[in-house]
């Protein structure tokens, strides 16, 4: 050191004793860091037969729910189907809109279902491919067949048999959607499939593509010719490297989740990768808005119902699945929300709410439609990093 | 000082210590620890200690860019934050008189509106069809095309915009301290304004310049709303890339790695910086 201590009397400045102290402390925490466990992260796989709470529905008439925003008819009307449903069953239900996002959720309960904690909450509502993982991971609580017969009857043939709960053992479809493109027909000419959205020079940086991998990789794949439902490493390699041409050219504006929107009805892009509710939604101000049915295929998904491990009020939770898969009530719920009605039945009792809802092939999709539908392969572990780490290096999250 | 008050001293730290190793060395260590583990870990199976220490030359060789852009996106609006904030603490230090309280709090009046909200307000003000972008076009400035929205300049306009209060307050700190009959000395010693005011005022106001400056370049570098909000896939910042390695693909490790590269090159750019600019009073 310079001259600064040689003033002193002896001894060691405050100052330096505190740098000392911090030396010290910080080789300390080094050579402890050798010794000391290491926070180490245990795998998250539970088992949901053992990982389970009584069932206190019948002396508790209580229901914990947690969905995503705007996706229920609304709540206080006393003729809607959530004041009816708690009418009719005397169960009351807490409903919160807490579910924004697949990943951010499962970031948000991953250390207490991993632990065979509870999260306090006896349904949430969460797409395929992250209800397909929670499945996998144990996370969630067998239906009972004997309390859904609703369920087992009248859900629509496309959304049976998905791969990873053939027999519809763990989860109950809430709405569906399909994902395609939506273009603003007033500013841009007609966009008949996904390889014009990436590939046209006038949407040049005027297009976003949806940050869920899935949704948007899907159509990657078809272009270069595989299989979302069944593909291979070097088709993904393929797929990405596409991707990423189009990122560098300067093509895609934003990979986005619901906020493509707002962009879309500002006018800073013209066209999009898109799902069917919103275009609904944003047909409604503005009649320029078109859905189309990319030339590739459509992404049929669904938010589904499930019950996590050691849900306290399961039989409610049962109670309320058997209640939407009414088909009444299910085209009460899909007057509203404008998804698609995963309840066969549900079109004929639309007729008699609204004829012109009940003729909408994006609620109400035709034959021909779902005949172009396909799935995205369930993902193991490793895959799930691997791909998940591709796309984050590509879309920068 | 005699020993005996010492003692003292370090009792009363204690609260503080304690606040930092249970805040700060606790969760440093686990970060730590996780960026060591084994990359073929997963939260099906858990991760293991493996002392990888390759994850940090992967990390380095896959998000360099992000990192570098990182950097230089918070160098550039802390630079845009010192001139712009230099002209306003010196005004309102010197030259506001009687505003003076008043205009102390428009600088922090922004912080009473959540840092979403003024962020996404940026993006409806600078948007394809708003009223900026349609002027700079008619007024030829802009191509037909051009827009703000999705370029770097949106990002560091957004980042010089979210961050000038921590520039404006240190300033304004220092520059209203300085004495102002040293000013008006070097105005007798036939210094002009301006020799005056590379020779007194910014060289006293130089605490407020280098406190100011941290604070500002500190966050906005480790920041990534503005990036996410107002940039595009291609202004994509480091903080950006951690979140969704963490969130989305799942791969602690990486992200891991990529914090810990990220706080130590900070801290050692931030210690050069303060060795350099003497001012070590501030450690």
């Amino acid at each position: 050191m310079p001259s600064e201590s040689s003033g002193r009397r002896g001894g060691v400045s405050r100052r330096t004793l505190l740098k000392g102290g911090g030396v010290v402390a910080f080789g300390g925490l080094s050579l402890a860091a050798l010794q000391l466990p290491f926070f180490e992260v245990q795998g998250a796989q539970q088992d949901p037969k053992l990982c389970t709470a009584p069932d206190v529905s019948a002396e508790e008439m209580q229901l914990i729910i947690s969905n995503w925003p705007g996706y229920i008819d609304p709540r206080k009307n006393p003729n809607g189907t959530f004041q009816t449903f708690q009418t009719q069953t005397g169960i009351t239900v807490a409903y919160s809109d807490d579910v924004n996002d697949n990943a951010e959720f499962y970031a948000k309960v991953r250390n207490q279902l991993g632990a065979c904690e509870p999260i306090d909450r006896d349904m949430i509502m969460l797409t395929d491919w992250m209800a397909a993982r929670m499945i996998g991971l144990g996370w969630i609580q067998p239906l009972d067949k004997a309390n859904v017969p609703n369920l087992h009857a009248n859900l629509i043939e496309p959304l049976r048999g998905r791969q990873w709960d053939l027999d519809l053992e763990f989860h109950a479809p809430w709405q569906s959607g399909l994902t395609g493109i939506a273009y603003n027909a007033g500013k841009t000419g007609e966009v008949r499939s996904f390889e014009e959205l990436i590939t046209r020079e006038d949407l040049k940086g005027r297009i976003t593509l949806l940050s869920e991998m899935r949704d948007t990789m899907a159509f990657m794949l078809r272009i270069v010719g595989a299989n979302p439902d069944k593909f291979t490493d070097a088709e993904w390699e393929n797929a990405i490297d596409r991707l990423q041409q189009v990122v560098s050219a300067g093509q895609v504006r934003a990979f986005t989740g619901n906020e493509y929107m707002q962009d879309l009805a500002a006018g800073n892009i013209v066209a999009c990768e898109a799902w069917s509710g919103d275009v609904i939604q944003l047909q409604l101000d503005n009649p320029d808005i078109k859905f189309v049915v990319p030339e590739e295929g459509l992404s049929l998904w669904s938010d589904n119902m499930i019950v996590p491990n050691l849900a306290t009020h399961q039989a409610n939770a049962e109670q309320w699945i058997n209640y939407y898969y009414d088909p009444a009530v299910a085209a009460k719920l899909a007057a509203w929300v404008n998804y698609i009605c995963p309840v066969e039945g549900a079109r004929e009792e639309m007729e008699k709410i609204d004829p012109s809802l009940a003729e909408n092939p994006l609620i109400f999709p035709d034959e021909e439609m779902l005949a172009s539908t396909f799935d995205f392969m369930p993902l193991d572990d490793q895959q799930q990093v691997r791909y998940e780490g591709d796309w984050s290096d590509v879309t920068g999250g | 000082m005699t020993r005996r008050t010492g003692g003292l001293g370090y009792l009363l730290l204690a609260p503080a210590a304690l606040w930092l190793v249970l805040f700060f060395v606790v969760p440093f260590y686990s970060l730590v620890a996780t960026s060591l583990f084994d990359p073929a870990g997963s939260d099906f199976r858990g991760y293991e200690m493996t002392y990888h220490w390759q994850n940090y030359t992967d990390a380095v060789q896959e998000y360099w860019r992000p990192m570098l852009r990182s950097l230089w996106y918070g160098a550039l609006a802390t630079f845009f934050c010192l001139i712009l904030g230099y002209v306003l603490a010196y005004a309102i230090a010197f030259k506001a008189g009687r505003w003076k309280n008043l205009m102390l709090v428009l600088v922090i009046a922004p912080f009473f509106t959540s840092f979403l909200v003024r962020t996404l307000s940026w993006k409806l003000i600078l948007a394809d069809d708003g009223w900026i972008v349609d002027t700079l076009q008619t007024l030829h400035l802009l191509g037909e095309d051009g827009r703000l929205l999705v370029t770097p300049f949106a990002v560091v306009m957004g980042l010089t915009y979210n961050f000038l209060p921590f520039m404006v307050l240190p300033l304004y700190a220092s520059i209203d301290k300085i004495d102002h009959r040293l000013i008006e000395a070097a105005g007798d010693l036939y210094a002009n304004p301006v020799v005056g005011f590379f020779k007194v005022t910014w060289p006293l106001s130089l605490p407020g310049v280098i406190s100011g400056t941290l604070l500002t370049f500190i966050p906005a570098s480790g920041d990534y709303i503005n990036a996410q909000l107002l940039g595009g896939p291609n202004q994509r910042m480091v903080g950006g890339v951690i979140q969704s390695l963490f969130t989305d693909a799942n791969d602690y490790p990486t992200a891991a790695a990529l914090s810990v590269i990220m706080m130590v090159g900070i801290v050692a750019m931030v210690l050069v910086y303060v060795r350099r600019a003497g001012t070590e009073e501030l450690l």
